[in-house]
């Protein structure tokens, strides 16, 4: 089963175009971000919105009012959308990347942690790219991005694998519904990670004006960012948790018991726990809003200190990578 | 006093409470991964505790290297355990309840409902409200009369969203419990057995290397199986990154014991074998060396024993090979002559000058470096013998003296200064076999997966509510209102209710 060196090569240059057309849509949100004329315009979208919704009929309600000027492609309009095309590109270079990857080895692409961060990254865009077809939330790529390139960045250097085949232990098709299941779930809890963030700065903007002044107005406001966290959360959350049991059947077959507190296992477990906090906070009377963001962002920051920290820094039988 | 303890109890089963006690769980789970555990790495976890002084101990004192079996933690999920009762009960008989009342009453003014639309249509209030029930298939519905002609259609749907949510949490309640019960009856032993056709059989704590047993088992109850070694298969990449380890092995339980009858089976990492309920698990290979040394009155005797990797690898092992001289009754004469081999064996030999390393970690040109001792190997002290060495203190006291060191390749011997001959014969694998017993396990996965089910129903499903007011207006038509009501905290209800709503604002057209 050897390797074939070329289409590794070819994986490797994608991986970095893909980072690098990731750095260049990091750049057109944030032009977009910085450019765009909030206050009024958020607030026009917000009346257009409400009168979106099904029209009561009956109530003839005539068609004058607030008709908006057709939009100007004004500056900041053009930065994101070019963005977006960006994004698109980074995603088709990233995704030829693992394929190639997995190509080259003839294996799922996910056998070390610089596959499986790669991978991770890749659904998280994904998601993001989702969200957008979805929601007006364009503006605030710049902070989805940057974790993702950041990571990705970290990714290619710190955890770079020469393309190569797995040790025996990794050799079962646990290894591609485990790990799947795992790449799938962080990399969509990326995205309610930083609206969580966000929300935490729109929110203490609503109740201080003066705090984050520059930055919070152009940001979604506070509600919809906290039902955005919520929803993808709660998408991701059942994965997540079909991961870790297959993580614990892989476990009993590979290492004689389905649960031994290994440092990987721990961590996901807290990460769990905290998930499931959030997911209650947000039924418990003064736990929602603030406290809640505040355990998501938590929750999160606990799955990338288990892809990097534990990984690197502290062994057990999940050390697959060196 | 009572007040006292319902208030306790309230307290414990507050959903805050609940909140409060997962993150506790969180935080108190997190030493596990920072610092060594005792139950993982015995040796390590030592080495840090001597490394960290007086704020070792004090960590090992208060349990910080036992963190799941500790107090602390063991405290938090019970109470855990108990809130999650307390606040199950109430929503068990809540469920029960809701599932034979009738859909609340329509409110009085439906254009307050977060979801609202209106429309005037020809038929009669009553063929409205029957179109709607007919549409509304799958939702709960009731309908009422009002003052003035009007009718009404309350309807709801999504039950199974909390009914899911219990069977999650339920589930959650009975994994707790099997895990608890496996700790009881669960036992683990780890053994090492020669790939030349040596048995083992789970008869007793005895014949293991290392045993762990569950809090209720004393071993004296073991299930009875064998099973024998016949070859241990290794294939490697070309960089000596292992390929794949087969163990080609034969195994005997229940009625083969006494039948007599093998069954053979390939053992594999990811491929235990499963038998009489008990896991058989490969957990590393090695190599035994064979020796033969014939003494000075021609008798001779050969033995393979394991030696253990010093490096995973190249498999260079260490080891110590013990020989008690033939047919010598006098017990003084004996500790004068006993005979240990150590040293190291390489399975594809590299030498640096004389030292021996190893390149690879399959057999390709395999050597031992070896000391040959002689004297008191302390069999006969009563004390505990490590068979990877000699008792290095008899060593220092002169008991045991070096008498050769050389190099030997397969075949090589060495002649010591009393005629003893030393010859290194081959070497045999040994496969690290690990015997799990967890009669719960099962109960576990079940769980788990009820857990999975109950957690995807109660995230995916919407409990909702739909309202239908259909009233009479003065040109003989119908004004049709609906109102719609989320009541769970998820948005996503709007399209379903636009999508509804249109349908029941459009005339019928007739057939
Ligand atoms: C071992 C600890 C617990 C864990 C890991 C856990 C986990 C979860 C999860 C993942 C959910 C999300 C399902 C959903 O939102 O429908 C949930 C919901 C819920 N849990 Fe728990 N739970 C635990 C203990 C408790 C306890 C002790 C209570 C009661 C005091 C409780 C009450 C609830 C309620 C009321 C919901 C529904 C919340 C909602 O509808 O959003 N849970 N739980």
């Amino acid at each position: 089963m050897a390797v074939n060196e070329t289409l590794a090569t070819y994986s490797d240059w994608c991986f970095r175009a893909a980072v690098l057309v990731y750095v260049f849509a990091m750049v057109g949100y944030a032009v977009e971000q910085a450019f765009t004329r909030t206050a009024k315009k958020s607030e026009a979208a917000r009346e257009l919105v409400g009168a979106g919704g099904p029209v009561p009929a009956g109530t003839d309600t005539p068609a004058y009012g607030r008709v908006e000027a057709a939009p100007r492609r004004d500056r900041a309009e053009r930065a994101g959308r070019a963005a977006v095309a960006l994004t698109v590109l980074g995603v088709a270079l990233h995704l030829a990347s693992l394929v190639l990857r997995g190509v080259a080895t003839q294996r799922a692409p996910w056998g070390n942690m610089y596959e499986y961060s790669m991978a991770t990254m890749l659904i998280a865009v994904i998601t993001w790219l989702v969200l957008m077809r979805k929601f007006d939330v364009r503006r605030m790529g710049v902070f989805v991005l940057t974790p993702v390139v950041i990571l990705m960045f970290l990714g290619g250097t710190v955890l770079y694998t020469d393309a190569g085949p797995v040790q025996p232990a990794l050799r079962s098709y646990w290894l591609v519904v485990h790990v799947s299941a795992a790449i799938i779930s962080s990399g969509l809890f990326l995205v309610p990670g930083v609206f969580s963030v966000l929300y935490l700065i729109k929110a203490a903007h609503d109740r201080n004006p003066a705090k984050f002044a520059r930055l919070a107005p152009k940001l979604a406001d506070a509600d919809t960012l906290d039902r955005l966290a919520y929803r993808t959360t709660i998408f991701a959350f059942p994965i997540y948790t079909f991961g870790i049991i297959c993580g614990a059947i892989w476990a009993e077959a590979a290492w004689g018991r389905f649960w031994g507190w290994d440092p990987k296992e721990t961590v996901a477990f807290v990460a769990w726990v905290v998930y499931a906090g959030y997911l209650h906070s947000r039924a418990t009377a003064g736990w929602r809003g603030t406290r809640a963001a505040i355990v998501n962002t938590t929750a999160f920051a606990m799955v990338v200190f288990n892809l990097f920290f534990i990984n690197l820094v502290i062994s057990g039988l999940h050390s697959y990578a060196s | 006093m009572t007040a006292f303890l319902r208030n306790t109890w309230r307290g414990l089963t507050s959903m805050r409470t609940a909140l409060i006690l997962l993150f506790l769980l969180a935080l108190a789970a997190m030493p596990g991964a920072l610092l060594p555990q005792r139950s993982l790495n015995p040796p390590r976890t030592a080495d840090y505790i001597a490394a960290h002084g007086w704020w070792g101990t004090l960590l090992d004192r208060l349990e910080f290297f036992d963190v799941y079996s500790s107090v602390w933690f063991s405290a938090i999920y019970l109470m855990l355990f108990i809130s999650l009762v307390g606040c199950l009960l109430p929503r068990t008989v809540d469920y029960a309840r809701s599932m034979r009342a009738q859909p609340v009453l329509t409110p009085r003014n439906l254009a307050r409902m977060p979801h609202h639309a209106q429309a005037t249509l020809p038929e009669e209030p009553a063929a409205v409200i029957a179109d709607a029930k007919a549409r509304l298939s799958g939702w709960r519905t009731v309908e009422r009369d009002e003052d003035g002609g009007g009718k009404t259609l309350s309807a709801e749907k999504g039950y199974l969203r909390e009914l899911g949510n219990l069977v999650f949490h339920f589930a959650m309640l009975g994994l707790i419990v099997a895990l608890a019960l496996g700790k009881m009856f669960n036992y683990e032993g780890q053994v090492i057995v020669l790939a030349d056709g040596s048995e083992f059989c789970n008869s007793g704590t005895a014949g293991y290397d290392t045993f762990r047993p569950g809090l209720r088992v004393d071993g004296t109850d073991l299930t009875p199986f064998c099973v024998r070694v016949d070859d241990l298969d290794v294939s490697y990449f070309p960089d000596g990154q292992a390929e794949q380890f087969t163990v080609r092995m034969d195994y005997q339980a229940g009625a083969d014991l006494d039948a007599g009858t093998w069954r053979p089976y390939d053992l594999r990492v990811n491929e235990p074998l499963r038998v009489v309920g008990d896991r058989v698990y490969l957990l590393g290979h090695g190599y035994a060396p064979t020796f033969t040394v014939t003494f000075p009155n021609g008798e001779s005797r050969t033995q393979t024993i394991q030696w253990r990797t010093v490096d995973p690898q190249t498999l260079l092992s260490q080891g110590a090979t013990k020989f008690d001289p033939p047919g010598t009754t006098d017990a003084e004469q004996r500790r004068k002559s006993q005979i240990a081999i150590t040293g190291l064996f390489a399975p594809t030999a590299q030498y640096d000058g004389t030292l021996l390393t190893s390149g690879h970690p399959d057999l390709q040109d395999p050597a031992v470096a070896v000391d040959v001792l002689r004297g008191d190997l302390g069999i006969d002290s009563g004390r505990g013998q490590s068979i990877f060495e000699v008792d290095q203190s008899l060593v220092d006291q002169g008991r045991l003296v070096r008498v050769a060191r050389q190099n030997l390749e397969v075949g090589g011997q060495l002649r010591l200064d009393d005629g003893t001959t030393v010859r290194f014969d081959g070497v045999e694998r040994w496969a690290y076999l690990q015997v799990s017993h967890d009669p719960t396990q099962v109960w576990v996965l079940v769980f788990a997966v009820a857990m999975i089910l109950g957690l995807g129903t109660s995230l995916t499903i919407k409990r909702r509510r739909l309202w239908v007011r259909a009233t009479p207006d003065d040109a003989g038509r119908t004004v049709v209102s609906v109102g719609g009501l989320a009541r769970t905290d998820q948005a996503g209800y709007g399209e379903e209710f636009s999508r509804i709503a249109a349908a029941l604002r459009t005339p019928r057209r007739e057939p």
